[in-house]
């Protein structure tokens, strides 16, 4: 065998071998290539993120579906949509708002009024230490100031809490480091409870306020009898974050309009858009939520719409609340991994800010103060918190964090995304020197948000990074004037100016706006609900579900009648109903399969009604049958090879 | 009637002779003693498993028969049947299941007596024992053909799949699944115990039907 030619006859053997197993060779790949005129930049990329059939994402990205009203979640790095989740907005592959989730959805309707989409911006991953658990996820609707609930095993939303104080809320949801509370800032100032008044009120009328829902785990529910919110100045609060490991205690929120301008184009006043933009600076809040704690637990609160809230005097003597100067239009405001910097992006200023917490801990001590707004805030001296500020190109607009020192920081106006490093002890992760811009990746276009894996914790991934842009322009085919977002994952894993586009994602169903991406090993979700009979809605089994061979029609002595069904492949049970006009329904329908994917849908011509039954769960869909007809009603989910036959009779007896 | 016993637990050996002849004497109690320890332990072994194939179902489809129980995905194997009119798995043997344990129990004792008969009556407690096995596999097998060749007629698919003889053991097909039916451990130490039984008959032959015929030669000479 040492013979070099019968070594090489082996060899030869071995790639024969090898080629004609596999069936294709690297002369197919070039080939192929050549064909596509794709580039060896294309070919790494795509080997990259290609999951052959079967494999599994390594990340899953938990992004807000915008004025959609859902959240979508996304597999990384195959940038595949794998489900959307129905939050504020009926959805009826899932029954939401048809038949399941009626009752979560009015739980949100403000001030009792039907309201059934919402704006979702940003969702929040629970959190235990400073990082992401898997176990839920929050997200709050912009449009009506509320916030929601999905629990994780089983991806349903189940709470949504419409805030009393405020109709639009933007600093949501983000959560303290033990998910002790959830974090909603309000956005556009409206008198409490949103209730009429004029807007040249608008300094002694409107209000703006945070709001810090107590979040019960065990429960997984907000507790709305342990949650409080602050008055704040009637700005705008714009997004926040809470503060982690040296900043443990506060979140931080920015905010604009702090010119306190009311607009008024109509009458030739300068618009929003000038008046809210006229200062060089905005106000970054700085909170102190576990002081704020103690005095809302002392009882040192107003009820306001029914709901405790320390007013901005309380605050104000018992020093929960700061502000700094910070560059105009903010828009994201965020917390280095460490706790130590906090990082705010002005979108007209081309600087990223940098705060020291140690410093802005040392001025409020030593009361460094330059002076107070007209709301007797005491105004932290700028240079005195200031660490750096670093030039990264026009309308940054949100960071996130690598794990080996580097920042990343999207730009609005130049459509790209700039790696820098940070300073201090996270300076020596990086070859280049503290706090210098590094490289710009430019994106397809006007990017919004961006998130990189686990990259708003205290332990960034790094890996990856995907840029939510808002315009596609000329990335996909024209799907009409309506333009899909272009989600672009960029491969952060390597140091200095390398940092591709590997995948461009067509999002044509919402405008996700923010997004947090875990690892998808941190959840356990359920492949079917654990018992048949299970009710979603509190986690646990409905002991009044339906059984098989206990199915029947039952006419109850107040007039309404409960239907027991169940559904298995490929039937109904029982598929023949008879009802009169008028009667009060309650249909209770259990899926009793146990097989993974099984799932049954429930739907009922003009009544309006679909419900998505996965294996196991049990529903119950109110309604009064009040149309007289013959509505055949059917299982809406390919179940089976004979689920065309999976339908039944609702006979409803006209008067 | 103590005579009838006598005859039954035949010729006693002598504590001399036993410490002679360890191995001879030995083998037979030693062998009896093993494959009553295999069929206790096998109680607690799967006897039989069932694996059933398709595209749908990446895991495969598993059932397990224990001597007293049917488990794994038979829930979902009776959906699937019920399109064939097959009736419920649960319904199959069920006399079986409740007694099994209460037979191999039996067993035990009844090789515990086989031990102390030095007989020929001796392997009249041992054979069943020994067949024991082959007799689960036919009870089975008569099961699964009872079970395949009575199809609902009115069922979903009566039209597509004619009445078939599931497979008891090896590899089968119906529909789009590919059955694959195995033994159990339990059933695998039941049969190393037949086997076991088998040589230890042997080694009981050849100790005691000496002593047997000497026995008898002896009553021959008093009564002539």
């Amino acid at each position: 065998m040492t013979h070099p030619a019968s070594r090489m006859i082996v060899a030869g053997a071995i790639a024969v071998l090898a080629s004609t197993t596999a069936g294709q060779t690297m002369r197919d790949v070039e080939t192929v290539a050549k064909e596509r005129g794709l580039t060896n930049a294309d070919l790494v990329a795509a080997a990259k993120t290609y999951l052959p059939s079967g494999q599994k994402d390594e990340y899953l990205m938990f992004a807000s579906g915008g004025h959609a009203g859902q959240i979508f979640v996304v597999g990384l790095p195959s940038m595949r949509l794998l489900r959307s989740i129905a939050v504020f907005t009926p959805e009826p592959w899932q029954g939401w708002g048809y038949g399941v989730g009626n009752s979560i959805l009015e739980e949100g309707f403000p001030s009792g009024k039907s309201n059934l989409w919402g704006d979702t911006h940003h969702p929040a991953l629970s959190e235990t230490d400073g990082d992401y658990d898997g176990q839920f996820v929050f997200i709050n609707d912009k449009i009506n100031a509320r916030v929601a609930v999905i629990d994780l095993r089983d991806w349903e939303t189940k709470q949504i809490v419409k805030n009393p104080l405020t109709l639009s809320d933007h600093g949501g949801t983000f959560v303290t480091p033990n998910t002790e509370y959830i974090i909603e800032g309000g956005q556009y100032a409206v008198p409490w409870g949103s209730e009429y008044a004029p807007i040249s009120e608008y300094k002694e009328q409107y209000k703006g306020s945070v709001t810090l829902w107590k979040f019960d785990r065990n429960r997984g529910r907000i507790d709305r009898d342990r949650s409080f919110a602050i008055e704040l100045p009637p700005y705008w609060q714009d997004l926040s974050d809470a503060g982690k490991l040296a900043s443990d205690g506060f979140f931080f929120m920015n905010s604009l309009n702090t010119e306190l301008a009311t607009g008024g184009i109509q009458d030739k006043k300068p618009p929003f858009e000038a008046g809210a933009s006229m200062n060089a600076t905005d106000f970054l809040h700085i909170i102190d939520w576990k002081k704020a704690e103690r005095v809302f637990k002392a009882g040192q609160v107003e009820q306001i719409e029914d709901f405790p809230v320390i007013t901005l005097k309380t605050a104000l003597a018992e020093g929960l609340l700061h502000v700094t100067p910070e560059p105009r239009s903010p828009h994201g405001v965020d917390v280095a991994p460490k706790g130590d910097f906090i990082v705010v992006s002005g979108k007209l200023d081309p600087h990223v800010t940098i705060y020291s917490m140690q410093k802005i801990k040392n001025a409020i001590a030593n009361k460094t103060f330059s002076g107070t707004d007209e709301y007797g805030v005491p105004i932290l001296d700028f240079d005195s918190v200031v660490e750096s500020r670093i030039e990264v190109g026009l309308g940054p607009l949100h960071t996130q964090f690598g794990p080996d020192g580097y920042a990343y920081t999207s730009l609005y106006l130049d459509s790209a995304v700039a790696r820098w490093t940070l300073g201090g002890s996270y300076g020596s992760g990086t070859p280049e020197p503290d706090w210098t811009l590094v490289h710009k990746t430019p994106v397809h276009y006007n990017v919004g948000h961006i998130a990189a894996a686990e990259g708003d914790t205290v332990s960034p991934d790094g890996k990856y990074l995907v840029a939510l842009n808002k315009w596609s322009v000329d990335r996909f085919y024209p799907t009409g004037p309506l333009l899909p977002q272009n989600l672009q994952l960029i491969d952060i894993s390597e140091q200095g100016t390398a940092a591709p586009v590997i995948y461009d994602m067509a999002m044509g169903v919402g405008e996700p706006h923010y997004a947090q991406i875990v690892k998808a090993d941190k959840l356990q979700p359920w492949t079917t609900y654990p018992q048949v009979g299970w009710d979603p809605h509190v986690q646990n089994i409905n002991p009044m579900a339906p059984k098989p061979k206990m199915e029947r029609v039952q006419r109850n002595d107040d007039g309404s009648v409960d239907i027991f069904m169940t559904a298995i492949r490929s039937h109904f049970n029982p598929e023949h109903v008879y009802l009169k006009q008028g009667d009060v329904v309650r249909w209770h329908i259990t899926n009793t399969e146990r097989a993974v994917d099984a799932t049954h849908g429930f739907a009922v011509p003009v009544y309006n009604i679909t419900a998505s039954l996965e294996p196991g769960e049990a529903v119950t869909i109110e309604f009064v049958a009040d149309t007289p007809g013959t509505f055949p009603f059917y299982c809406s989910e390919f179940c089976s090879a004979l689920h065309l036959e999976m339908m039944g009779y609702l006979m409803v007896e006209p008067n | 009637m103590t005579a009838l016993i006598d005859r039954i637990l035949g010729p006693r050996v002598a504590p001399d002779e036993r410490a002679r002849q360890t191995l001879r004497y030995g083998t037979p109690g030693f062998l009896l003693l093993t494959a009553r320890i295999l069929l206790l332990v096998s109680l607690f072994l799967p006897y039989w498993h069932m694996e059933l194939q398709a595209p749908q179902y990446p895991d495969g489809l598993h059932m397990t028969a224990h001597l007293n129980a049917l488990t794994g995905d038979v829930a979902e194997i009776d959906g699937l049947n019920h399109y064939i009119g097959m009736r419920s798995l649960y319904e199959a043997a069920e006399l079986e299941r409740t007694v099994g344990v209460f037979i191999m129990i039996a067993f035990v004792i009844m090789l515990e007596f086989a031990a102390y008969i030095h007989t020929r009556w001796s392997a009249l407690l041992v054979a069943p024992v020994v067949l024991f096995p082959v007799v689960f596999l036919v009870d089975l097998h008569l099961w699964m053909r009872h079970f395949g060749l009575n199809l609902d007629p009115a069922a979903p698919l009566s039209n597509a799949v004619k009445p078939f003889v599931p497979t008891a053991l090896g590899k089968g097909g119906i529909g789009q699944f590919v059955t694959i039916a195995t033994p159990g451990a339990g059933l695998i130490l039941a049969m190393i115990a037949s086997l076991v039984l088998v040589a230890a008959l042997y080694f009981h032959r050849r100790a005691y039907l000496p002593l047997v015929r000497q026995q008898r030669a002896k009553a021959e000479t008093a009564v002539n």
